[in-house]
């Protein structure tokens, strides 16, 4: 399994404050690879580094080989990283089908139905509601809508930003089977989440951030087992 | 019938104003900014046009392309040297950016092209013609027309095309846009270039109405056409055309029924009650956002 893309060393500061600290991890071509942290532990803020939304003092990000570290995000997402932002941020005053227009901004007019049917595909849901503005869709749906539009770019990695934030367990679970099934169709996920238990359960492996460092990487089943992990994120 | 005479002026001025304030409407959606300069635009596009027509003899139909051209241009420097660079600044530095930018394309336009006013040639003429029994001039139907152009041709250009919608998105959410492959500083560097090519048409008709010009010419509309903007909600692009419709027919009636001098104070006392009743603006709509 190839290494789709790698951070070395990454440091991000707000301001005075060092964000990130010295931030090194990989993703091989197939896996779903789970971040996994307390609330401001900078997960967030390294998939935002890695979109290029946020800089990186030093350190090196190269995804399928090319560095990317001072590429402009917009290009970054032509080259196949897509990424489900945090928080979801569709657009809202816009109709679902133009969101998953917006989606596959980088990619030629002319497979644009055929992208579109397969997002409507695999979310029914989305096709029901093409012509309605996002803003009036339901927060599961909205979050769906998230994910349908990262995936009209065929991206090679997708990069999702706490999938299950603000939403009632079942849909959660929903979510977590949608990014399962994803997966077995062929993308590589990185998965930034709060929800350890969730993550890890699907992940082929993880990473534990704390303040801004990485604690403890490994597969995730041994992750599932390990008792610091059990202590901190997994209620015991 | 005359009431109906004031009414067609009233909205052939009010189309100047809606054609100015989509300028102010379409830069604050995307950019979140007052484009104070955007009246002084209008001026310049009015200049190209006088000399265009004045000095190279050059007719209407290659003139006002050429003005609205310069004036895109224009309005894209203003904003990669202007405020590009304060993109990330407190709205305060870039409002007094703004005034400064008008300041400077006035000062400009008086060192280059003194202070005494101009005779603007009608760049259609100044035909009147009978339509049952009124007497309308060409410039007020051609305004009418152009507007209504101009409304069509936006509406198509945000709800149809891809570069429209992807200001559209810009104007919700720039990094979510960004995350989509939109590249924000080019989609917003073409909404200043609509904009300030919209005012140089609308400087073109202005000029051909009231036909004196100097470097003060684009202040007055300019803040008119804000406070259009502002009455309509700003932001929005059928606001814009609204509240420049209204504002022009309130500005000719208040200046036929009840006091020239008065007119002005009329327009601004409409827009603060309005504002008082409906804060965001006729049209203008609060984002609801879910977290």
């Amino acid at each position: 399994m190839p290494v789709i893309l790698k951070a070395e060393n990454i440091n991000v500061y707000y301001g005075a404050i060092h964000a990130v600290k010295d931030v090194s991890f990989h993703v091989n071509e197939g896996e779903i690879v789970t971040l996994i942290g307390a609330n401001g532990a900078g997960k967030s803020t390294i998939l935002k580094t890695v979109s290029g939304l946020l800089g990186s003092r030093g350190g090196s990000i190269s995804f399928l080989g090319e560095n990317i570290s001072s590429v402009p995000p917009h290009k970054i997402v032509e080259s196949g990283l897509a990424q489900v932002p945090e928080g979801r941020a569709v657009f809202l005053q816009m109709t679902v089908e133009e969101n998953l227009e917006m989606g596959g901004f980088t990619r030629p007019k002319s497979g644009g139905r055929t992208r579109l049917e397969r997002v409507f595909t695999r979310f029914p849901r989305l096709k029901e509601r093409r012509c309605q503005l996002a803003g009036t869709l339901s927060g599961g749906e909205q979050q769906m809508l998230a994910i349908g539009r990262a995936l009209m770019s065929e991206p090679r990695l997708l990069m999702m930003d706490e999938p299950s934030m603000g939403l009632a367990p079942i849909l959660v679970e929903q979510i977590f089977e949608i990014i399962n099934d994803l997966n077995r169709s062929g993308s590589t996920i990185l998965l930034v989440e709060q929800n350890a238990q969730m993550a890890l359960s699907i992940a082929d492996r993880g990473y534990v951030l704390e303040n801004g460092e990485i604690i403890k990487s490994a597969p995730a089943d041994k992750l599932l087992e390990d008792d610091d992990v059990k202590k901190a994120y997994l209620g015991g | 019938m005359t009431f109906v005479l004031y009414l067609i002026n009233g909205v052939s001025l009010g189309s100047i104003y809606a054609i100015i304030a989509l300028g102010y409407t379409m830069v604050y959606g995307i950019a979140k900014m007052l484009n104070f300069a955007h009246g002084d635009v209008i001026m310049v596009g009015a200049y190209v046009c006088f000399f265009a027509m004045s000095s190279f003899r050059l007719p209407p139909i290659i003139v006002v392309p050429l003005a609205a051209g310069v004036c895109a241009a224009l309005g894209a420097l203003i904003e990669a040297f202007a405020y590009r660079p304060l993109r990330q600044a407190g709205s305060l530095a870039v409002l007094i950016t703004a005034i400064g930018v008008s300041y400077l394309l006035q000062n400009t336009a008086l060192l280059l092209w003194k202070s005494n006013p101009r005779v603007f040639t009608s760049i259609v003429g100044t035909d009147v013609i009978k339509i049952s029994g009124l007497p309308i001039t060409y410039v007020t139907i051609i305004t009418i027309l152009t507007c209504v152009a101009i409304m069509a041709g936006l509406t198509i250009f945000t709800g149809k095309t891809k570069m429209g919608k992807a200001m559209r998105a810009c104007a919700e959410d720039k990094n979510a846009a960004s995350l989509m492959g939109i590249n924000v500083n080019v989609t917003i560097s073409l909404t200043f270039a609509i904009g300030s090519s919209l005012a140089a048409i609308a400087g073109a008709l202005l000029c051909s109405a009231y036909p004196t010009l100097s470097p003060a010419t684009g202040s007055m509309p300019g803040i008119k056409a804000f406070t259009a903007a502002v009455f309509g909600g700003i932001g929005s692009i059928p606001g814009a055309m609204l509240g420049g419709v209204l504002l022009g027919i309130i500005e000719i009636f208040a200046k036929a029924y009840i006091s020239t001098q008065l007119s002005d104070a009329i327009v601004f006392a409409v827009l603060i009650i309005v504002l008082l009743v409906k804060p965001a603006g006729l049209l203008g709509k609060h984002a609801h956002e879910k977290v």
